[in-house]
């Protein structure tokens, strides 16, 4: 246990160190002042023009999804791209050799970078989410929506997309890591669009290749998942806005996309333990 | 108990196509200064990394510490400084073996004084708190080594530890190696200078294309003596009287003659058989084949530079 504690306290201690976590608060502000500058000016314009409070609702719920829906693609990229080098970087120029002589199991390292690594992500989820929330909350006021009750499912996707990440580390090179990880997460982001498509178009086969490709890669199931919990009822209804959703994933999915996980995490530490150093 | 430290048989690792290593048959008893020489490309470097179960053999056996292969608890027991040492960038000497110590376990007031005792020792006190992206490459290798021996071990692997290191940086290190065998601490040194290993190893062996191909003891009395005459005139009755002392004898230039004796008893009747004859000696060299020459002979003459 200390080894994969020593493990996850150096991976949180590098984050700081090589200003990780800098870049990603500098970044998360940029976005945020971005994002806020147009709810500002949005929300000026109807309080001008005097649009009905049910409509300044309507269009503030969107722009919160809007909002959400780019934090949690911003922490997608973040997920991915954080953790590619964690191993492929240390076997390459051979940090690794005084770490896994050590008494210790292969095993210790995964998981002790995978700990670090969500803490991470998991943080930058929370900070970004609770951005947006506070930017809206600040400029329109209360909005009916539930932006909390996205939170679990962007974190399950984003441990998700950090765990494949870092699956991916044990074997192949970063920038391969990188392009399989991202791949992995277009596979999710194509096959989502094609169930929703599906969904509109009445289309059961799109749609069922749209479910397939989410078995096959999660992820994005969850954000829309996630997308659907934030809306209000009246949101729901109105179907056709862009980040509603037709096909809503069911809670089976979030069990699958747990399991992926934990069995994505076990294969890492396979992989690893066998592998050459 | 055995007092054998490691005790291979016939380990063999292929990299795709590429034999590595074809037959790591070793015996190293404990206490040893232990030297593993041989060309680039000679498997060398994958042999220690078999032994310290970061790369998984094809077949074979053996024990590390009485343990076999892979054992965790004897890695414990372990000391190993890699070729071409790398780190954590970010951290200083300090945080670097705080870390790796907590990777043998240790904890608290123990490791720290350890830290501290091991950064007087590669003399990195004063830059301890400064981040090791800004050392010297001597200064790397010498927190590399501090890294190897954090955990008190019995049996330290020390690949190329002098790669880098200034004169005084080699000194440092053959000085900590003999402190290591005054401890019984066993050392399993790969080095490609050759005068060092000659200067701190007990026994060698050498290894060509994955295989071990010789082992001698250094520093033991070897049962004739290379000599080389200068002495003049040279001519064939000299040569014909000289056999009667010894053997091997060629003349190698117009007044130079080498040859072989059984001991160094047999020199003084030589010097005193010259002189009496009327021959001009200009010098009487006992030569000792150096471990270079070893090298040379035990590898082969189509041996080329890796």
């Amino acid at each position: 246990m200390q080894s994969i504690l020593a493990m996850a306290h150096l991976t949180l201690y590098e984050a700081r160190r090589r200003r990780i976590v800098t870049a990603a608060v500098v970044c998360a502000a940029a976005f945020l002042t971005v994002y806020g500058a147009g709810l500002f000016f949005v929300h000026r314009e109807q309080l001008r023009e005097g649009r009905p409070l049910f409509q300044q609702q309507a269009v503030m719920a969107v722009l919160t999804i809007v909002g959400l829906y780019a934090a949690n693609f911003l922490s997608v990229l973040f997920a991915v791209l954080l953790p590619v080098d964690t191993l492929s970087g240390e076997i390459d120029s051979g940090v690794i050799q005084t770490v896994a002589s050590k008494p210790i199991r292969r095993g210790d390292v995964v998981i002790g970078k995978w700990l670090g690594h969500a803490v991470i992500v998991m943080g930058y989820v929370v900070v970004l989410t609770l951005g947006v929330v506070v930017v809206v909350r600040l400029i329109a006021g209360p909005v009916a929506v539930r932006p909390f009750a996205a939170l679990p499912l962007m974190l399950l996707e984003i441990v998700l997309l950090m765990t494949v990440s870092i699956a991916g580390g044990t074997r192949l090179s970063t920038v391969t890591n990188g392009v399989m990880a991202l791949g992995f997460y277009g596979i999710a982001f194509v096959g989502g669009w094609i169930e929703q498509i599906g969904g509109f178009a009445g289309s059961q086969a799109a749609k069922t290749v749209g479910v397939v490709a989410s078995l096959i890669s999660p992820a994005d199931a969850l954000w829309r998942l996630a997308s659907y919990q934030v809306q209000p009822e009246s949101l729901r209804n109105f179907g056709a806005a862009v980040f509603a959703t037709s096909s809503v994933p069911t809670t089976l999915m979030v069990w699958w996309a747990a399991g992926f996980t934990v069995a994505t995490l076990i294969f890492a530490v396979r992989l690893f333990s066998t592998r050459q150093l | 108990m055995s007092d054998l430290v490691i005790d291979t048989r016939g380990l063999r690792k292929w990299f795709g196509p590429t034999l590595a290593v074809a037959d790591l048959s070793l015996s190293v008893r404990a206490g040893e200064i232990f030297g593993f020489l041989g060309p680039n490309g000679a498997g060398k470097t994958t042999s220690i990394k078999m032994l310290l179960s970061l790369v998984h053999p094809d077949s074979g056996d053996g024990t590390v510490l009485g343990e076999p292969l892979g054992n965790r608890a004897a890695r414990g027991r372990i000391g190993f400084l890699p070729e071409h040492f790398r780190f954590h960038d970010c951290l200083t000497a300090r945080e670097l073996l705080r870390f790796h110590g907590r990777l043998y376990g240790l904890s608290g007031s123990d490791l720290e004084m350890r830290i501290d005792r091991l950064l007087a020792r590669v003399d990195l006190i004063e830059a301890a708190d400064r981040p090791v992206r800004g050392y010297s490459k001597g200064m790397l290798q010498r927190t590399g080594l501090a890294q190897a021996l954090l955990n008190d071990p019995q049996l330290v692997f020390l690949d190329e530890p002098t790669s880098g290191l200034d004169p005084l940086g080699r000194l440092l290190v053959r000085d900590i190696i003999s402190e290591l065998r005054d401890r019984g601490t066993t050392v399993f040194l790969n080095s490609h200078l050759l005068g060092e290993v000659e200067a701190t190893c007990n026994r060698v062996a050498f290894v060509k294309q994955g295989r071990t191909i010789h082992e001698m003891v250094l520093g033991q009395p070897v049962d004739f003596i290379d000599l080389e005459i200068r002495v003049s005139p040279l001519d064939a009755c000299l040569l014909e009287g000289l056999s009667a002392f010894g053997s091997a004898i060629t003349q190698s230039s117009a007044d130079i003659l080498r040859m072989r004796v059984e001991s160094e008893v047999t020199l003084p009747s030589l010097a005193r058989w010259l002189v009496e004859r009327g021959a001009n000696v200009y010098g009487l060299h006992p030569r000792r084949k150096s471990l270079e020459e070893w090298f040379v002979e035990v590898m082969g003459e189509d041996q080329r530079p890796g």
